[in-house]
């Protein structure tokens, strides 16, 4: 099942050009950027590990592309997202987020029904993938490829 | 790459014979005249340096017309050093230069960052790196101004951590070369032993600018131009008294030219100031735009002191 989250993740994959063209808008905005990483997709985790530090005062998508590169050759099947941070109402907020990277196959979400007191039903959400720790769950899937179909 | 100057291009090309530019109008057409005529106009004196400006944005030129033409792949390497006295208008040649390379389409974004050692070298182990990573990221697509580039290097402390900047900033100088154009800046004696002891940044730098001291009467129209746009005025007298000054001035130390002129000025500035709220009564408009003579020959210059343009000696001494 195909992640969706952020901008542009209903589109098909962006291409690398495509990417670049989104973070120099973001520049040009004056945004800051950050390259964040994860393996946990469950839609409420927000919390993922940043790559590096966020990059302030950059004026060309090149060194931003060569930071997603490199997160890229190390967490091929991780997904990977770049986040861009508007300051103009005082404080660092994220105005732009999408997903660059994510692994070969996506196995989905399990729904699990729970009866508890009365007729009431709580529902939870798990993602087959975390069935395995972190750092391992989406490796078996895919053997030698690098996600996002590149 | 090269995409403002072909988009630019694209309007002049060919005629039967293939490609055909005039090349004057595919300079005009860049704007970069416009900025070459800017830097004859604002920057007095300073001959040799805009000739070698006019022959490298030409030479970027044709470089360009080439590429198009299909005569070779590789970008030409852009690094440059500027050497020369303090306060000789390095940094703002290198802001224009910047434009220049902008605008025929060498970077991408044409902003100028300026570093010093402190920007680059750390404090301690492993901290130079994300350092020297960080203004690099920063200056990518535009030139990064490196002043009193020698100080990276400091050969009587072997563990200095300068060593390892400078290897960093090697390897983007080769490695991004699209991306990013290094200049180095600063005086010209020191400039050589530092290329002296680091040959592999030597044979990476293209072009060498040296940049002349200011002489008497070029700082005199320096300081003309700096007081006409601070809508000062001034008459024979403070001029003449000012030629003193200069002379006086230029023989001391740490005369910094342009930039001692500036501080000149505003220093007479406070003087002026001072006497217009002591004098009291009113004050006409003709008064607020008028420096006297008496605002110059007040400079401790003139009793043979010196000058610094140092503010913390200034306090010590009470100006």
């Amino acid at each position: 099942m195909r992640i969706t989250q952020g901008t542009f993740s209903f589109l098909p994959d962006l291409s690398d050009d495509q990417i670049r063209a989104q973070v120099q808008y973001c520049l040009d905005q004056g945004w800051a950027i950050n390259v964040e990483y994860s393996d946990d997709p469950h839609p409420r985790n927000t919390y993922w590990e940043m790559w590096n530090i966020p990059m302030f005062d950059v004026r060309d998508a090149a060194p931003i592309m060569r930071e997603i590169k490199a997160c890229r050759e190390q967490y091929p099947r991780h997904y990977i997202k770049v986040n861009a941070y508007n300051f103009n109402r005082g404080r660092e907020t994220v105005a732009l987020s999408f997903l660059v990277n994510r692994p070969a196959e996506e196995p989905g979400f399990g729904l699990t029904r729970q009866e508890v007191q009365g007729r009431t039903i709580n529902y939870v959400v798990r993602s087959y993938a975390t069935d395995k720790p972190e750092g391992m769950r989406y490796d078996g899937a895919m053997p030698n490829g690098s996600g996002n179909g590149r | 790459m090269q995409m403002d100057l072909d988009s630019k291009l694209d309007g002049l090309r060919p005629g039967p014979q293939g490609l055909v530019v005039d090349v004057q109008a595919a300079l005009k057409e860049c704007n970069v005249l416009e900025v070459l005529d800017e830097l004859d106009r604002e920057l007095v004196g300073l001959k040799p340096v805009k000739t070698r400006i006019r022959e490298i944005a030409d030479f970027l030129l044709i470089e360009g017309l080439r590429k198009r033409a299909g005569m070779t792949a590789e970008t030409p390497t852009l690094h440059m050093s500027f050497t020369g006295g303090p306060g000789t208008g390095k940094t703002t040649v290198a802001m224009r230069m910047a434009t220049i390379l902008h605008r025929l389409g060498y970077v991408r974004q044409g902003h100028l960052v300026v570093a010093s050692r402190a920007d680059l070298v750390g404090q301690y182990v492993g901290h130079t790196a994300p350092k020297t990573r960080e203004i690099l990221k920063k200056a990518a697509g535009g030139v990064l101004f490196i002043d009193e580039a020698y100080y990276l290097y400091r050969p009587d402390n072997e563990r200095d951590y300068g060593q390892e900047a400078i290897e960093m900033l090697l390897q983007a100088m080769e490695n991004q070369r699209e991306d990013l154009v290094v200049i180095f800046a600063g005086y010209k004696d020191r400039m050589r032993t530092f290329f002296r002891s680091n040959p592999g940044l030597r044979s990476r730098i293209a072009h060498h600018i040296d940049f002349p001291d200011y002489t008497l009467e070029e700082l005199m129209s320096i300081a003309e131009l700096m007081l006409r746009q601070q809508m000062y005025e001034w008459d024979e007298a403070s001029r003449d008294a000012f030629r003193q000054y200069l002379e006086l001035r230029m023989k001391q130390p740490h005369f910094a030219n342009a930039r001692s002129v500036r501080n000149a000025i505003d220093r007479m500035r406070l003087r002026q100031a001072h006497r217009l709220v002591s004098r009291g009564g009113t004050v006409s408009a003709e008064d607020l735009s008028r420096l006297d003579a008496s605002d110059i020959t007040q400079s401790r210059v003139f009793q043979g002191g010196i000058d610094t343009d140092d503010p913390i000696d200034e306090v010590e001494r009470g100006t």
